[in-house]
């Protein structure tokens, strides 16, 4: 056993609304939607059209840059809808689920005798493929690519995250499953990282190169974890599959069974329950949360890296979690000079550093006006990495691909960025500054 | 709320169309230091820290108080007001056409630039501000205070862009020019009390006689002629603990900047060329004040953390060395200063390409 890596550098920020560890079962959804937007660079390609039939399985798109990707529904019922924005830029594919929830046939392979193509092949026909992320870049895995290592992270760490431990305590099977069949895919090693002191049965998981980490977030982070195992270097590739979505492939291959429900954490202080439900994933929020009023700002994924999602949309495809915020739309009188008691700020300049234990209720207010970088040495404290923020940043605002490259674009993604973007004084959007670097970067590379 | 209807009700008159349309960013800048604007989060982390740069700037305007009011006090002290409180009025009063003049001319060139480029106004002259009636000698006039802001302004901050932008330390900068356009009025004897009172300042008698009058309680205490803001170390030491506290100034380069002067300051002991303490350096002068205000201005120092540890190094050591070295120019800070301002780049050029080297290491190790 390795071992235990810690982490110093980072920020547990508390807030209130941490979800109760109960399961409820969500009810059925009146509809589903898979999105290409929940994933980086997908230039969507629809098979399917308004009116037909699709079973559990059965792709609505694929990605016309690599048309090996299909995108699956996780239902089976009718198609509903095809949700176009500007552009006509497709927004979602919308599944209205039966009560049959046909599953389609799929070559379900054993990993263990199998071939690793025949096992690449199960896995993008049943579009679980789709949940394998590269770096560098953090999009979809290329399927003729073969990685230098697969990571993944037993635990969330950011604030009100699920507890792995808890949603798959009764699903050991299938990690261990999963993790047999991702170990497949590389002639590297599969590294699982989990919280020292919080591991549940992740250290009794075979075959893989076991990891423990102690800190504050963002240490529960894949891109963090591999920095201190396993630096990515220029021209490496690997891949990092998120624990749940272990546990669905693991499924696939023990039951044969495409089955893509998953439980997920409702939280955050307008959360008027906050509990744990189990959905299918893509399901619309309403049949999680239920009704949300006005002034209620709807977050799939995490408060720090997150998407806004209506309050009539759809859970996003990666996310574990949905969290409910105040929005803060509002103004406050000298607010700047006033000492904020209600308010976090890691800065002493208030006083939040007086109740460390105090749990926050913190709304959408940006808290002031974007300005230039200004403050310095602040946002390397959020970073447990080898990694210049401000440097890289702006070497991405000024669009220079050598300079990005050789201050550690290859290393770094938006979400392990989002805690320096919670930081700053500035309130520079540094997740889309590094976000549009990237692409950049694929585009020119 | 009833200012906020107010507020609501000039807004459309002062946005983009309205008929004082022009006036945006000024409406704006007044606007957001009444109330925290409603703007919320778009893209990236939903929640924010809530401090901002207004609060930031208001903080170390607030660790400058302590130097400022003790300035005013020994302004009427050697003057020869007697009593605390009327030694203070006379020297407030002194002090005010100064302050004034640099808030007045300094704000109007920044609304004027921000209002040219469409920017919001920038807070960084809130400190500025009040930084450069504070290094000047309290009986400069008004007209070189108004010259040398905007000299500093304009010359020092918006041709780079403005706020986070500038090379050199804008208050500094004021000094500087002040000083080499209008020696005869900074320097001498002549500048350092109010009302016609003469006398040399203890850094000018510690440069030519390798002594001072005052005792160094004296000086740590500020009881001496010089700067309206740097004359005290112990009220400078009471900013300085707020400003590390809230952890709005780099530790790194304030510890940094005295150690250096302290090094430099027993090697010029040690062999000869000084004959008063090494720590009289920190107490006399501009040097603690600099340490403290200037040198860890964060737009203009060194950014990284191993780069602000050689900068501050730096700074102190070469205060030390011109002092010593220059007798004519007894005041090192400055110059100092200015000078690492404009080598801070190179300093932290070397250490991201250090970074750059190690991640260059980790190719090689895999093939």
């Amino acid at each position: 056993m390795s071992k235990n890596i810690k982490l110093c550098k980072g920020l547990d920020i508390k807030l209130a609304g941490k979800a109760e560890k109960v399961v409820e079962s969500a009810p059925m959804a009146k509809s589903y939607a898979v999105s290409p937007l929940d994933y980086e660079n997908v230039t969507p390609k629809l098979l399917v059209k308004v009116g037909d039939q699709v079973e559990v399985g059965t792709a609505l798109f694929f990605d016309k840059n690599n048309p090996r990707i299909l995108f699956t529904s996780p239902v089976s019922g009718v198609v509903s809808a095809i949700n176009r924005g500007e552009k006509r830029k497709l927004l979602n594919v919308a599944v209205e689920p039966d009560q049959k929830q046909q599953m389609k046939e799929l070559k379900v392979v054993n990993p263990a005798t199998a071939e690793r193509s025949e096992i690449v092949e199960m896995l993008l026909a049943s579009g679980l493929w789709t949940r394998i992320v590269e770096r560098p870049f953090g999009v979809i895995a290329n399927p003729d690519a073969q990685p230098k290592a697969i990571f993944v992270s037993a635990f969330d760490s950011a604030p009100l995250a699920p507890d792995y431990n808890f949603v798959l305590a009764s699903e050991k099977a299938e990690v261990e499953a999963g993790m047999q069949l991702l170990a497949r895919l590389t002639d590297g090693k599969v590294h699982l990282s989990a919280r020292k002191g919080d591991e549940g049965f992740m250290a009794e998981v075979k075959g893989v190169e076991y990891h423990t980490f102690s800190g504050k977030h963002p240490v529960g982070n894949v891109g963090v974890q591999i920095h201190h195992i396993d630096r990515i270097a220029k021209g490496d590739i690997v891949w990092t599959v998120n624990i749940q979505d272990v546990a669905i492939m693991g499924r696939l291959v023990l039951s044969g069974k495409l089955d893509m429900s998953k439980t997920v954490a409702v939280a955050g202080s307008e959360a008027k329950k906050p509990a744990y439900k189990r959905i299918i994933s893509g399901a619309a929020v309403e049949s999680i949360v239920g009704k949300v009023e006005a002034g209620v700002r709807i977050i799939s994924g995490d408060v720090l890296t997150g998407t806004t999602t209506a309050a009539d949309g759809y859970i996003a495809a990666g996310a574990n979690m949905l969290t409910l915020i105040p929005e803060g739309d509002k103004y406050e009188l000298l607010g700047w000079a006033m000492p904020r008691f209600h308010r976090f700020s890691v800065s002493r300049a208030y006083f939040s550093w007086l109740c460390p234990k105090k749990e926050y209720k913190l709304d959408t207010n940006l808290n002031g006006g974007e300005r230039p970088f200004v403050v310095t040495g602040l946002y390397e404290k959020y970073l447990p990495m080898d990694v210049y923020v401000s440097y890289l940043l702006k070497a991405c605002l000024v669009k220079d691909l050598d300079k990005m490259e050789n201050l550690g674009l290859y290393e770094v993604l938006p979400e392990d960025l989002a805690l320096c973007e919670f930081v700053d004084p500035s309130k520079i959007e540094m997740q889309q500054i590094l976000r549009d670097g990237i692409n950049l970067m694929i585009k020119e590379s | 709320m009833g200012l906020r209807k107010f507020v609501d009700k000039i807004k459309p008159t002062f946005s983009e169309g309205g008929k004082l349309g022009f006036l945006h960013s000024t409406f704006e800048g007044f606007e957001t230091f009444l109330y925290v604007p409603n703007t919320v989060t778009k893209k990236g982390a939903h929640i924010r820290d809530c401090n901002d740069i207004k609060r930031v700037m208001i903080v170390v305007v607030l660790a400058l108080v302590p130097a400022m009011l003790f300035g005013m006090y020994n302004v009427g002290r050697l003057a020869g007001i007697e009593g605390v409180l009327p030694a203070f009025w006379y020297g407030f009063l002194e002090a005010l056409p100064n302050i004034v003049v640099s808030y007045v001319v300094g704000l109007s060139i920044e609304f004027a630039f921000a209002q040219k480029r469409k920017h919001e106004i920038n807070e960084g002259f809130l400190v500025t501000g009040l930084l450069i009636p504070l290094v000047m000698p309290i009986g400069v006039p008004c007209w070189i205070v108004a010259l040398s802001t905007a000299f500093a302004v304009i010359i020092g901050k918006e041709v780079f862009g403005g706020t986070g932008m500038n090379v050199f330390n804008p208050a500094l900068l004021a000094r500087a020019f002040a000083f080499f356009a209008y020696t005869p009025q900074m320097s001498g004897e002549a500048v350092w009390y109010a009302d016609g009172k003469t006398g040399a300042t203890a850094l000018e008698q510690l440069a030519t006689t390798n002594q001072m009058e005052w005792s160094a309680m004296d000086a740590f205490w500020g009881f001496i002629p010089g700067s309206l803001g740097e004359t005290s170390t112990a009220a400078i030491l009471l900013g300085a603990a707020l400003l590390l506290f809230t952890g709005v100034a780099s530790w790194r380069i304030m510890l940094s900047v005295f150690v250096g002067g302290l090094a430099f300051g027993y090697l010029f002991d040690a062999v000869g060329m000084t004959d008063y303490p090494a720590y009289y350096h920190l107490l006399v002068g501009g040097f603690a004040f600099g340490a403290v205000f200037m040198a860890t201005d964060p737009v203009t120092s060194a950014q990284t953390n191993c780069g602000k540890w050689i900068y501050g190094f730096m700074v102190g050591a070469l205060a030390v060395l011109i002092r010593v070295v220059n007798p004519a120019y007894p005041e090192g800070m400055m110059l100092s200063i200015l000078f690492m301002n404009a080598l801070a780049p190179l300093i932290d050029y070397f250490v991201v390409e250090r970074n750059i080297a190690r991640r260059k290491k980790l190719i090689k190790n895999v093939k």
